[in-house]
């Protein structure tokens, strides 16, 4: 075998694997999908959303459970999206390099790879039991605000060092201070990229099960959330619930929850490639 | 980018204030009564069910108490009822002792009331035709910690049994019912064989019996109920006879021992609310028809009469020591 067969061998051997490896996630995916669909699809309809959890598989709906997801979506949107960029920002553009903000790097970087369990305990004792907010809306958002911070940190910090040096600089040498410059360059120009990794961070949040459970998320709550002092559950939970349950019918009661979390998702990732094109498209210097 | 900000959170916060409106108008057909307040339960995923089921019926009577349920766990719900965090505990087992200490240590009085029995199943697949019945010590020859790895074929159980290897299936270690078997059968609650296929979801547990001609499982009764055509019961001889547990053997104790009472607990400060106290009576009149229908087995009128005059004499006596 010449060389010249050889390396177009390993080119072919490659561009198989290459093309394997993306199929083999989007044909679990579909499969997934397509059996959900099948199970759950008879299962929705406007009463199976706006109905409260019941013994009845054919009689419980989701009300609570999304109207809960989407509250904690809000809040937990409300709390980390200012705290994430505003430290993004600040360890990009004001942090002397130095020991403290190395360490403040790693410890970030080892926060986001901390399991969310122990972000629930850390919520229990924090949100719950010390600042006394109980098993509430308020204590679970803050909980996984705290779990998507470190994601929304180095996201942030990705996009704004995509930002041009010579736009900073051009900023600064016509006399613009800082926040100036900030605010008016660098933040419209990176704003595609922190959305993005805002919202991605957030969808992963909203299927969270572990950690609200810890913090005290119910299984059973008859009543929609009115504000966010109030008790609350959310769709993964009540879906966990519904899986493990003798009667079939809750299964399918659980695989139609899971479209409705799925569409919610898939709602929130289109966001975030809406805004990713509109921000480049805009961006004109 | 403030503009596109402003959309997003204000779509969210109309959608919610949408939904919340919409809710209230509904609850206000039902009959009134003048009782409010909220009651919070949690504790045992096994008692959920029932307490959900109560819960649900509650709202008819009286729609201004906000019933909420957990499923933390049993232990996880003790946890709470000894901070005095929640008012009523789910629980698959009794209280331990460690627990009943710090509800002292904390001022909390309880009360322990019985509301269904739960039987624990042992399940072989359907066209397993050699095992119609199995001993204690046959149980606890499988499943004890001795027998991970030597006992690993049927006919090591039962000579007349095939030589073909068992495949055993159970709840994962975290679960109650767990607990309860190894302690019912093993004598030690948390020791068992650790090479078994475990899973905290029961229809899975379901799903391998009956895909595997030589499984052997336990697991809750309600689950058997719901898969009878999957599964083949297997009776349990505790030395007086093979007993299949059915609702009759399991109420009456002759499925012993694999068959449990599960309680709900409530506490003394919580039991002087009038919401409370009408919950828990309004659980104990209509537990017998629920836990039947959510694969529970009620307990006798007789016993049922018992846990009321308990619960009753409880409240009397917390309300004279105030």
């Amino acid at each position: 075998m010449t060389n010249a067969t050889k390396n177009r061998l390993i080119d072919k051997a490659f561009l198989i694997f290459g093309i394997l490896a993306t199929l083999f996630g989007i044909v679990i995916l579909c499969i997934f999908i397509g059996n959900i669909f099948a199970d759950g699809i008879s299962r929705l309809s406007f009463d199976f959303l706006d109905n409260l959890p019941s013994r009845k598989p054919e009689k419980a709906g989701i009300l609570t459970a999304w109207t809960g997801t989407l509250w904690i979506l809000g809040l937990t949107t409300l709390v980390a999206f200012p705290l994430g960029v505003g430290a993004g920002i600040y360890l990009e553009e004001y942090a002397k390099k130095g020991w403290l903000s190395n360490i403040l790097e790693i410890n970030i970087a080892n926060l986001a790879g901390v399991p969310s369990i122990i972000y629930g305990l850390l919520g229990l004792e924090i949100f719950v039991r010390i600042m006394g907010l109980g098993g509430s809306l308020l204590a679970g958002s803050f909980t996984l605000s705290l779990l998507i911070l470190p994601i929304i940190i180095v996201s942030t910090r990705e996009a704004i060092k995509a930002v041009p040096k010579s736009i900073k600089e051009a900023a600064f040498a016509l006399g613009a201070t800082k926040w100036q410059t900030i605010w008016s360059q660098i933040l419209p120009a990176s704003m595609g990229g922190i959305l993005t990794g805002v919202i991605l961070s957030i969808s992963r949040a909203i299927g969270e099960t572990a950690p609200l459970i810890v913090v005290g998320a119910l299984a059973y709550v008859p009543f929609v959330a009115k504000s966010p002092m109030d008790e609350f559950t959310v769709l993964p939970i009540q879906i966990f619930n519904w899986v493990s349950r003798p009667q079939h019918g809750f299964i399918v009661n659980a695989a139609a929850a899971i479209l409705i979390l799925l569409s919610i998702t898939f709602v929130m990732n289109g966001i975030a490639v809406y805004l990713r094109n509109r921000w480049q498209k805009k961006v004109k210097w | 980018m403030r503009t596109i900000k402003a959309i997003l959170f204000s779509s969210l916060l109309i959608s919610l204030f949408a939904c919340g409106g919409q809710k209230s108008t509904e609850e206000n057909t039902t009959e009134e009564t003048t009782l409010s307040g909220q009651i919070q339960i949690d504790g045992s995923s096994t008692v959920y069910p029932i307490t959900e089921a109560i819960a649900e019926e509650f709202r008819a009577v009286a729609p201004e108490v906000k019933v909420t349920v957990g499923v933390s766990g049993t232990g996880g719900g003790f946890k709470k009822f000894v901070r005095n965090e929640i008012d009523i505990n789910d629980a698959s087992r009794s209280i331990k002792d460690s627990e009943a200490e710090q509800c002292k240590e904390n001022g909390i009085n309880y009360i322990e009331l019985s509301v269904a029995y739960d039987g624990l199943a042992v399940l072989v697949n359907p066209q397993n035709d050699w095992v119609a019945d199995i001993t204690i010590e046959e149980l606890k020859k499988i499943w004890e910690p001795a027998a991970q790895g030597a006992i690993m074929k049927w006919n090591q159980i039962r000579p007349e049994w095939p030589a073909e290897e068992i495949h055993l299936f159970g709840p994962g270690v975290a679960s109650g019912t767990y607990d309860y078997f190894t302690e019912a059968i093993v004598g030690e609650s948390g020791a068992s064989r650790g090479d078994y296929t475990a899973s905290e979801d029961d229809n899975v547990l379901v799903q391998g019996i009956s895909s595997d001609k030589f499984a052997l499982g336990f697991f809750g009764l309600a689950y058997y109920e719901e898969n009878k055509d999957k599964l083949k019961l297997v009776g349990v001889n505790n030395g007086s006879g093979s007993v299949l547990p059915t609702m009759e053997t399991v109420a009456n104790g002759s499925y012993a021992p694999l068959s449990r009472p599960i309680f709900i607990y409530v506490s003394n400060k919580s039991a002087k609310r009038e919401e409370v106290k009408t919950f828990v009576n309004f659980y104990l009149e209509n537990v017998t028809s629920i836990s039947e229908e959510v694969g529970y087995i009620p307990l006798p009128e007789a016993e049922i009469n018992k846990q009321k005059e308990k619960f009753n004499s409880f409240t009397a006596g917390s309300n004279s020591t105030k």
